[in-house]
């Protein structure tokens, strides 16, 4: 990547692997269990998470010098919220179908701790620049297992995939399902998204042996 | 500066405040007609759906007229906009536009009511569609249903604001709404609604003189909210009901 010094690549590319945020710092749990159930969901998600953190990792930085430190938190709730809100409104106003299937993950953002540990760990210490490469990374690899673990819960659960039928047609026995194939329910549930993410955990540790903690 | 002073944190939370709120306030202004607008096709793709007038294509999807079409479809399929107070029954343009949680409130409240009610036709045929709303297991679910002069349902609507998904947010998947088609909501002569319940030995729904259809599993209190919306619902509007009923 000539466009970015080696630094500021790793900013990108460290979160999507060796200190993702789901699998590595497990931030943002609970909204990778609320809402992966489809893989439409993970990936508006994953984009409306990218947003609030670019934007928000840059507005945080910018003003980290005025920022006052005994309601910095609530100055960063406050950027979070606000980023929220837009993006709703937003949606609402030339996205409405999209904004009815996301009105309950939107509010999520700002829940989710990924933004607030980011803001936090990152932008209140580091330029602008710095700091808007760290957002897009860190939603990034956000959105990555989002959309790893949306894939297998949808197609699982559902047999299909951005709600296309992909394995046949479970009522009339097609496909797949004419063999015996039956969905699996379970990967529909909340807990089956915990499963998805250990896996995924357990694969990528058992790669790369130095992200083991010491017992 | 010194960033640490009382003084300075207060003025600093001062101006955030000031710069935040305008800035959502503007956009809030700005965006608040195409928000509406939205909100107004939707209300017109969800009644038209409620009389069979939709792009459903198989047997899974849930398809509206879309959006840039509704409101042609919406003016040619509708024919009357009525408001129902008790007895008396006025002709209302946009009648479809008040809000039903407002007018029950008042209800509850001892006062007169404006009650929507929409005189639908298709191929000659007529639809009177009463807007419906109730409590989920977690919040509000609405919706229309459309009836024919023999009180048999010819269609209808659910949707919901925050049920669970795969499980109560079922109310607006095809499987279940398809149910209530062929219906009666007449028991003898009372307006007994229709029953969303388990173990009603007709999973298929082939039985339509009970007033029930199969209810959806795990979603007890999601079904019993949409059963005690239909009989509130026809509860209201029995009066009106009964002049067009032909018996």
């Amino acid at each position: 990547m000539a466009l970015l010094s080696k630094k500021d690549a790793n900013l990108i590319l460290d979160p999507l692997a060796d200190n993702n945020p789901i699998t590595i710092q497990v931030l943002g749990i609970c909204s990778a269990l609320a809402i992966t159930a489809e893989l439409k969901a993970s990936v508006v998600m994953a984009l409306s998470v990218l947003f609030v953190l670019g934007v928000g990792n840059v507005v945080i930085s910018l003003l980290r010098n005025v920022i006052p430190s005994k309601i910095r938190i609530i100055v960063q709730l406050v950027v979070v919220a606000t980023l929220v809100i837009i993006v709703d409104q937003v949606l609402k106003a030339f996205a409405y179908e999209l904004s009815k299937t996301l009105s309950v993950f939107v509010g999520l953002i700002i829940t989710n701790c990924i933004i607030m540990g980011r803001f936090e760990a990152f932008a209140l210490g580091n330029g602008p620049w710095k700091s808007f490469l760290d957002g897009i990374g860190n939603a990034l690899g956000y959105g990555v297992i989002l959309v790893i673990v949306g894939f297998f819960r949808e197609l699982l659960g559902s047999g299909t995939l951005f709600g296309i039928p992909v394995l046949g047609d479970p009522v009339t026995k097609t496909g797949l399902y004419s063999i015996g194939y039956e969905n699996n329910g379970f990967m529909i549930i909340p807990p089956a998204a915990l499963i998805v993410v250990g896996i995924i955990i357990w694969v990528q540790r058992s790669r790369n042996r130095t992200l083991i903690e010491e017992a | 500066m010194n960033t640490e002073k009382n003084s300075y944190t207060v003025i600093f939370a001062a101006i955030m405040v000031v710069v935040v709120g305008s800035i959502l306030a503007f956009l809030a202004t700005g965006l608040k007609p195409r928000i509406d607008e939205n909100e107004r096709f939707e209300k017109q793709q969800n009644i038209l759906y409620a009389m069979g007038v939709n792009q459903n294509e198989g047997d899974g999807s849930v398809t509206f007229i879309p959006t840039n079409e509704v409101e042609a479809e919406f003016s040619k399929y509708i024919k009357k906009q009525l408001v129902v107070q008790g007895d008396k029954v006025t002709e209302k343009e946009e009648a479809y536009l008040i809000d039903l949680k407002k007018q029950l409130s008042e209800i509850k409240a001892g006062n007169n009511a404006e009650l929507p009610l929409l005189i639908g036709e298709k191929d000659g045929k007529e639809f009177y569609i009463i807007p419906m709303y109730g409590k989920g297991l977690w919040d509000a679910i609405w919706g229309f249903i459309s009836l024919d002069e023999n009180m048999v349902v010819q269609g209808v609507y659910f949707d919901h604001k925050s049920e669970t998904p795969g499980l109560g947010a079922n109310i607006k998947q095809r499987f279940f709404m398809d149910d209530f088609v062929g219906e009666s909501i007449l028991d003898g002569n009372s307006y007994a609604g229709i029953g969303v319940v388990k173990g009603n030995n007709d999973p298929l729904n082939q039985d339509k003189e009970d007033n029930e259809v199969d209810a959806l599993a795990g979603a007890t209190i999601t079904g019993n909210g949409v059963t005690a919306m239909i009989k509130e619902s026809l509860k209201l509007y029995k009066p009106y009901l009964e002049t067009i009923r032909k018996k």
